[in-house]
């Protein structure tokens, strides 16, 4: 690790003291004047054709400016992935789950555009509705959409090695299977939008998005505005975690109706309607079989997957391939089979989640080692260990695990978590039980086929040249990207963090792909890190000019420049600093020439001084199709160990402590790697002891409210220990990588084996209920 | 129907014509612009519109705006002090205790009723007062060593 002054260090956030006073704006915080407020109007039923709209008393409505359905929307088909647009703004064949968007409404208030929804009469032909996956599979089932027979959205078929024949030649072969349930994000802040369409043709959107650059596309496709006209604003998000990675009807019905306006309409979801836009995570059924050698080496890996994709297709076909490729690592396997099947259903579709499609296959995956390691007589860390990779190493699906500290992961918790003296010790009813995962830092490709740049970032100094500003399209969403990127400028140009000021999420700043796949550090900060430079090498020619000197002999750092090491003669650009700046509070001091005169030298010489940086991955991966999903220029990987008391009448589960070791690459803001790693252990823990949407029979959401759909309170979490490992990543910038999504892998499983090691049951369905647990001990006291 | 209400919001005298169904967290929001108190469920299950009245932590989504008439409210916008963070501010923002921060304000105002009735609080008794604000970043952690670390500065500071 280098020697450095900003990185590495435990930064308090640069937007802290923003969101501590309330000053911090958020998309629901904007109003405007003439502002409209807007409504939309969803299916009340899961599966119909629309056989009549009729929206004139709702136009009549005193009040109401504007009222529109698919006829002034279009029918422009859209969604995450060109090869599967398969949404309309608006339905106007038939909708397809309850919450589908039928028509939108624009009023001078928030009641009146409630009161106009409730005048807009639609005829609906009920048609038979599924609900249930593997019901959606069979043959007469309703069909979902004419262009996928059979309901089915994706197939994934891949296979790496001779599977059946590793399975054949292997000691041990134990099968699993796993189900979970569908979730929502519950981040605490539902989606707002406030759109502004000018006279001039132009569209800005505040909008509450993970993704502008991608809001700005499909906004620009969907509304048929020149993409150069429509401009994306992120305030800051109250949280994402995978669900505002694409454009919403929400956005788009904003931007459609302040272009029939003329005024600015602003939107914001309900609680329920979250739950109704979902996009959250699938539900996967899971089906492997692991075959090993009697010492514990692991050898082939069979694997199936059942998703449930609900109405639409949004980031599932990522997601289908996803549960395949991520089960490449961490660790050596000889062969690889997957076969993957997304299916509609009647639903509200799921999309990207924290972990995207990978959790619930890794719960799986992790139990089986742990069967297995049981019936060879093995300790499960032990088995880990015999079989993990280390940096260097390719999965067998040709995943470069170019830096990876699994291993010292694995080592750091067994210690932290005093797992010698614990495991095969613990009196019944209490547990422990291990996981390992990895993830991807930013995926190798963006979601249309494209040579674009994945990110590009502007630094610009100011003229003084006291401050350092930097204009990205990133997504500070709450993760700490914008104190990342602070911190990489300060570190690179050698100034303090207090001289770096990040203006980010907008599209007019620069392209960024934005907050998902866990890529903003790796690769926002790349192009942070070469726009620094480039500023740098700007400042060094112009002193050097100035000066005299070599370029060669000059370097940057704490603020100062330095001449061969020494502080040169500077003596004329200090003065002419200090006369220029007559009258100000903080004339430059000090034995050395700062970074403030260096910078006004080179403003004086050349006009305002901007760098600029861009980064795009390699081209990476085999050749296969499909493989492009999981591929990413680094990975960042989890192990994690659980300890838990289970209440044997009852069933009811604590969670009593988790350790959890996480290899990050350079760390640049300890702190957040933390706030990272603990928050992915409590949506973890939540998935797997209390979270599941529920529908009634016709596809209703029962629970669609932060009450009854339970996310952890802090009484539901226990301490954690975190345990940050560094690796150096070649491909990271300061070799840093991911730690958002990675962190999350291990939680489901090493609670599950925690929950086996304290009770002997095998729990194979989520949520883990003292309901569920309390069944499945009674079924094991009577031996069935 | 419109009615008069008379308040005191942040020490400041507030007098406003409200709607009877209007409640707290749309006339804080909307009528006064304190956009700091944040709307995350209208059904009191998230927090994060928590405000202190009358030196309760409330839900000021399941409170009227008529109800608050004559009574004392709290904001987050009125914790710092002469631009100065309030300790529990500056422990969120040292602490780490702040990611996406749209609980946050509900989260400090909770804590703060705390702090104001218990200044030397168990963990548990931080962790059972901040239960009804829901966080889904940070995992609690920080925010509760956060409280833990405010509650010892407030202490010290009022011992001086």
């Amino acid at each position: 690790m280098g020697d450095y002054r900003v990185l590495n260090t435990r930064a308090p956030r640069v937007d802290g003291p923003a969101k501590a006073t309330g000053q911090a704006k958020y998309a629901d915080d904007f109003k405007m004047p003439g502002m409209l407020y807007a409504a939309i109007l969803q299916s009340p039923v899961a599966h119909a054709r629309i056989l009549h709209i009729d929206t004139s008393k709702a136009k009549k409505l005193p009040g109401v400016k504007a009222v529109v359905t698919s006829k002034e929307a279009g029918l422009i088909k859209y969604g995450v992935s060109p090869a599967r647009y398969d949404e309309t703004l608006f339905a106007h064949d038939k909708v397809r789950y309850v919450g589908d968007e039928i028509a939108a409404v624009a009023a001078f208030n928030q009641d009146t555009a409630q009161e106009a929804l409730s005048l807009i009469k639609v005829d609906y032909e009920e048609l038979p509705a599924v609900f249930d996956m593997f019901e959606a599979m069979k043959e007469g089932a309703p069909q979902i959409h004419d262009e996928f027979p059979g309901n089915m959205n994706a197939e994934v078929h891949q296979e790496f090695g001779d599977t059946e024949a590793a399975l054949e030649s292997c000691d041990l072969v134990v099968d699993h299977t796993f189900l979970n349930k569908r979730q929502d994000a519950a981040f605490i802040e539902p989606h707002s939008c406030l759109a502004v369409f000018e006279p001039t043709g132009r569209l800005t959107l505040y909008t509450s998005t993970q993704v502008p650059h991608y809001v700005m596309r499909t906004v620009a496709m969907t509304l048929q505005i020149p993409v150069g006209n429509v401009r994306v604003v992120k305030p800051y998000v109250g949280g994402g975690f995978g669900p505002k990675c694409e454009a919403t009807p929400l956005e788009m019905s904003c931007g459609l109706l302040s272009k029939i306006t003329g005024r600015p309409v602003k939107m914001s979801y309900s609680r329920e309607q979250v739950f109704l836009h979902s996009r959250a995570r699938h539900q996967f059924f899971a089906e492997m079989s692991l075959g090993v050698m009697k010492d514990g080496t692991m050898v082939a890996l069979k694997n199936k997957a059942v998703l449930d994709g609900g109405a639409y297709t949004s980031f599932g076909i990522a997601t289908v391939y996803y549960s395949g490729s991520l089960l490449g690592g961490p660790y050596k396997l000889k062969s690889m089979k997957y076969d993957g099947y997304r299916v509609y259903t009647n639903k509200p579709a799921c999309g990207a989640q924290r972990g995207h499609g990978g959790v619930a296959h890794r719960a799986c995956f992790e139990q089986l080692i742990d069967m297995t390691a049981e019936k060879i007589g093995m300790d499960p860390v032990d088995m880990r260990l015999k079989n993990i990779m280390t940096t260097g190493d390719m999965t067998v699906n040709e995943l470069d695990m170019s830096s990876l500290g699994m291993k010292e992961c694995i080592e750091a918790i067994r210690s932290g978590s005093d797992w010698n003296n614990k495991k095969g010790k613990l009196p019944r009813g209490k547990g422990i039980g291990m996981a390992c995962g990895f993830f991807v830092s930013g995926a190798g490709y963006p979601i249309y086929r494209s040579d674009t740049y994945h990110s590009t970032v502007v630094i610009k100094l100011s003229e003084d040249g006291g401050m350092a500003n930097v204009l990205t399209g990133s997504a500070e969403i709450g993760q700490g990207s914008d104190t990342t990127m602070a911190m990489i400028a300060a570190e690179t140009l050698g100034i303090k963090l207090e001289n770096v000021r990040v203006y980010s999420g907008d599209t007019d700043y620069s392209v960024d792909l934005g907050a998902y796949s866990s890529r903003q550090t790796l690769m926002t900060g790349h192009a942070t890190k070469e726009a620094a430079e480039e500023i740098k090498s700007k400042i060094a020619l112009y002193l050097s000019e100035e000066l005299d000197v070599p370029v060669a002999s000059i370097t940057f750092g704490d603020g100062i420049v330095k001449f061969d090491g020494g502080p040169g003669n500077f003596d004329k650009l200090r003065t002419s600093y200090i006369k220029e700046h007559r009258g100000w509070t903080d004339p430059p001091s000090g034995e050395y020439l700062t970074f403030r005169e260096a910078a006004r030298l080179a403003y004086l010489k050349a006009g305002t001084i901007v760098g600029t940086g861009k980064y795009k991955p390699p081209k990476l991966g085999g050749s296969y199709k499909g493989a492009a999903v999981g591929t990413s220029p680094a990975y960042g990987c989890s192990a994690q160990i659980v300890e838990v008391s289970v209440d044997l009448e009852t069933g009811q589960i604590t969670v009593d402590g988790m350790t959890d070791a996480h290899d990050c690459g350079l760390a640049i803001n300890k702190m957040s790697v933390e706030g990272q790693m603990q928050g992915s252990l409590s949506m973890g823990l939540g998935e797997c002891l209390f979270e599941e949407v529920k529908f009634d029979s016709r596809g209703r959401i029962i629970n669609p409210s932060l009450g009854e759909y339970k996310i952890p309170t802090a009484l539901d979490m226990p301490k954690i220990k975190s345990i940050i490992v560094e690796s150096n990543e070649p491909n990271g910038p300061y070799g840093a990588k991911e730690v958002g999504e990675g962190a999350i892998m291990p939680t489901i499983p090493a609670m599950l084996n925690a929950i086996y090691d304290a009770t002997g049951v095998r729990v194979n369905e989520l949520p883990v209920t003292s309901e569920r647990l309390f069944m499945a001990l009674k079924k094991k006291e009577e031996g069935v | 129907m419109k009615k008069t209400i008379q308040l005191t919001i942040n020490g400041e005298p507030v007098e406003a014509a409200v709607s009877t169904n209007q409640t707290l967290v749309q006339f804080l929001r909307d009528d006064l612009g304190l956009t700091g108190t944040k709307h995350g469920c209208g059904l009191g299950d998230c927090g994060a519109c928590t405000v202190i009245l009358d030196g309760k932590a409330v839900n000021s989504c399941l409170v009227l705006a008529v109800q608050a008439d004559g009574g004392e409210i709290l904001t987050i916008e009125g914790l710092a002090e002469n631009g100065k963070l309030h300790p529990l501010q500056q422990a969120f923002v040292d602490k780490g205790a702040i990611q996406c921060g749209f609980c946050t304000p509900g989260m400090i105002l909770s804590a703060k009723a705390l702090l104001d009735e218990k200044p030397n609080p168990t963990e548990l008794e931080i962790r059972t007062a901040i239960s009804g604000n829901l966080c889904r970043c940070t995992g609690y952690q920080k925010i509760v060593e956060a409280i833990g670390e405010a509650a010892e500065v407030i202490r010290v500071r009022e011992e001086s």
